[in-house]
């Protein structure tokens, strides 16, 4: 289901279309249609993002960061960096060995695997939640056990840290079997063949080949870990100080009507969002650089 | 049975194999498995009650019309986008080009607040809107806007690569055979793109469908009015009616998995037509 968001490596095309009449719009259409692109864009990108820090200092500074340093907040933003820490690893490992497995070997169900990994995507975050809830919550199969040895999943922080797993799952996997697949196996083979042991080949032949991928990938798991909400607010049980992550923290303040206090603590989440596509941005053009570098050595 | 074996060059299927599919079943597949058989629990006629119930299906025709309306809105302006971005030059393309990725950075739950503001009544666009009798926030037009939002990155990053392969051979072609511009786009670039379009799509759909944290804020969630199906699991959970939410839940895993195969469909048929299968 990421599909639409794997590593692409596009430099500018608008030259090549642009200098030939035949690929060329009338001037008319030309403008006609970027205006309404970008009338498009404006509206329904830009514009909340403008919202978001227009709204966050309404008020001021000073309101502005009270909200950030208030005692609830801050216990939100400690939630939320743990939930990446953890999630953003595990997913990891996981992605590495997925495509692993996935690109160098050939075995029954390959394609039936490659799209299980993408289920994650297309289950409502909603649903995402709700499984962990029948599996650990009071009613659920393991919910009498662990009342009886007093340990709290749901309404905690292990169900937080659980549905942030799994709504990010897919995504390291994701970007690397594609690229892995691309990639062939013919290098590691080389490597093996002049005596190097297994991690030698990962660390020395392989991690080198998919390291812009790799980061690709962990950036969007974690911009996603930090701002999943309604997975989480299936688990969290939002006590507020406890288990409230910050984009629950945002809501709590949004429905008590702390308008620029909820706006200044999704500002912190926009300006993330904002960090996110920058880094990505930028491992795209490292990507492309040494895309070409490859093909210039290659030739 | 070893001679059978074949040889492998290189190490680690076991390990990467055997840790690929327990990893995934344990946080993946057994708590999905978790939704339907609680709903085993039900009988067919109290599952079909629950599942038909009139406040659920009213969910139901909102979140499924809303997510094709808004997939629709998304594969017309997408294209646009799409197209622009590729095919002309203009300043600020680059952060243009990095911003549509913003739904995708960006927490649901703060474009939510974000779009809930511009079109609340004294907000950017709502004051304009509400004097002429268009009322967004807390309306159906409200979760439609939110799912537009959601939806956008996935037409444009699906079409954006197959517009970026295109030769410029074609349509020449195209032209010297005496071909309007119009033709070229309808008969010569558009059965190329079909695919590509039809998974963005798709994907800005089967998201729509699931999504949460963007629409509830600006939806306003009036009982057979503005009330998605998502929340209708919410609301069930919070009453302690685990079993209708399963219920519902199990309702849209099923919808979600038929999607899913849809999808991967399309995406092996834009593979086949663009060439880049391999």
């Amino acid at each position: 289901m990421a599909g639409a968001a794997t590593l692409h490596l596009g430099s500018d095309h608008a030259a090549r279309f642009e200098s030939k009449q035949a690929t060329r719009e009338t001037p008319l259409v030309k403008w006609t249609i970027l205006a309404i692109a970008l009338g498009f864009f404006t509206l329904f990108l830009l514009m909340p993002l403008l919202a978001v820090f227009v709204e966050a200092f309404r008020k001021g500074w000073e309101t502005y960061l009270t909200a950030l340093v208030d005692p609830d907040a801050l216990s939100a933003i400690r939630l939320t960096l743990l939930a990446a820490a953890i999630s953003v690893p595990l997913n990891l490992v996981f992605g590495v060995a997925a495509a692993w497995a996935i690109a160098k070997f050939e075995f029954p169900g390959k394609q039936i695997l490659i799209t299980l990994i993408d289920l994650p995507f297309s289950v409502s975050p909603v649903v995402a939640g709700l499984v962990f809830v029948l599996v650990f919550g009071a009613q659920g199969w393991f919910g009498s056990w662990l009342s009886d040895n007093d340990i709290r999943i749901i309404f905690a922080v292990p169900g937080i840290v659980l549905a942030t797993v799994f709504v990010t799952f897919p995504f390291v996997a994701r970007e690397l079997i594609p690229l892995m697949l691309a990639q062939g196996k013919e290098e590691e083979e080389a490597a093996v063949v002049l005596g190097a042991h297994g991690w030698q080949v990962f660390w020395h032949v392989t991690l080198p080949n998919i390291k812009w991928g790799l980061m690709y990938g962990v950036i969007l798991t974690n911009a996603r870990a930090m701002g999943e909400f309604g997975a989480v607010s299936v688990v969290s049980g939002h006590i507020r100080g406890q288990t409230n992550t910050l984009p629950l923290h945002v809501e709590i303040l949004y429905n008590e009507y702390q308008f620029s206090a909820a706006f200044a603590v999704a500002s912190l989440l926009a300006l993330l969002a904002l960090v996110t596509l920058v880094i990505k941005s930028w491992v795209e053009h490292r990507a492309v650089l040494a895309y070409r570098d490859s093909q210039d050595t290659a030739s | 049975m070893a001679a059978a074996r074949t040889f492998r060059v290189l190490p680690g299927f076991n390990l990467t194999l055997g840790y690929t599919l327990g990893y995934m079943s344990l946080l993946i597949l057994i708590p999905l498995a978790a939704v339907f058989l609680k709903t085993t629990e039900l009988t067919w006629g109290e599952f079909i009650d629950v599942v038909t119930a009139p406040q659920v299906v009213a969910t139901y025709k909102l979140s499924f019309g809303a997510s094709l309306l808004a997939a629709a809105i998304n594969a017309v302006f997408g294209l646009m986008l799409a197209w622009a971005l590729v095919r002309y030059s203009f300043p600020g393309k680059k952060i243009v080009d990095a911003l549509v990725d913003l739904p995708f950075a960006l927490p649901t739950a703060v474009a939510g607040i974000a779009l809930t503001a511009l079109y609340a009544k004294n907000g950017w666009l709502g004051q304009y809107l509400e004097p002429i009798g268009i009322k967004v926030a807390f309306t159906p037009l409200g979760v439609l806007v939110a799912l537009v939002f959601i939806g956008l990155p996935f037409v444009v990053r699906t079409v954006q690569p197959i517009l970026e392969d295109l030769d410029t051979e074609l349509e020449e072609a195209a032209t010297c055979l005496g071909a309007q511009r119009w033709q070229t786009f309808r008969h010569v670039i558009l059965p190329i793109l079909l695919p590509a379009l039809m998974t963005g799509f798709a994907l800005a759909f089967a998201r729509a469908v699931g999504e949460y944290g963007s629409v509830i804020f600006i939806a306003g969630n009036l009982p057979y009015v503005s009330e998605i199906t998502p929340l209708m699991i919410i609301t069930k959970l919070e009453q302690y009616d685990y079993r209708g939410a399963t219920a519902i839940a199990s309702v849209m895993l099923l919808f979600s998995f038929t999607l899913l195969l849809i999808i991967n469909g399309l995406q092996a048929w834009t593979a086949k037509r663009t060439g880049r299968d391999r």
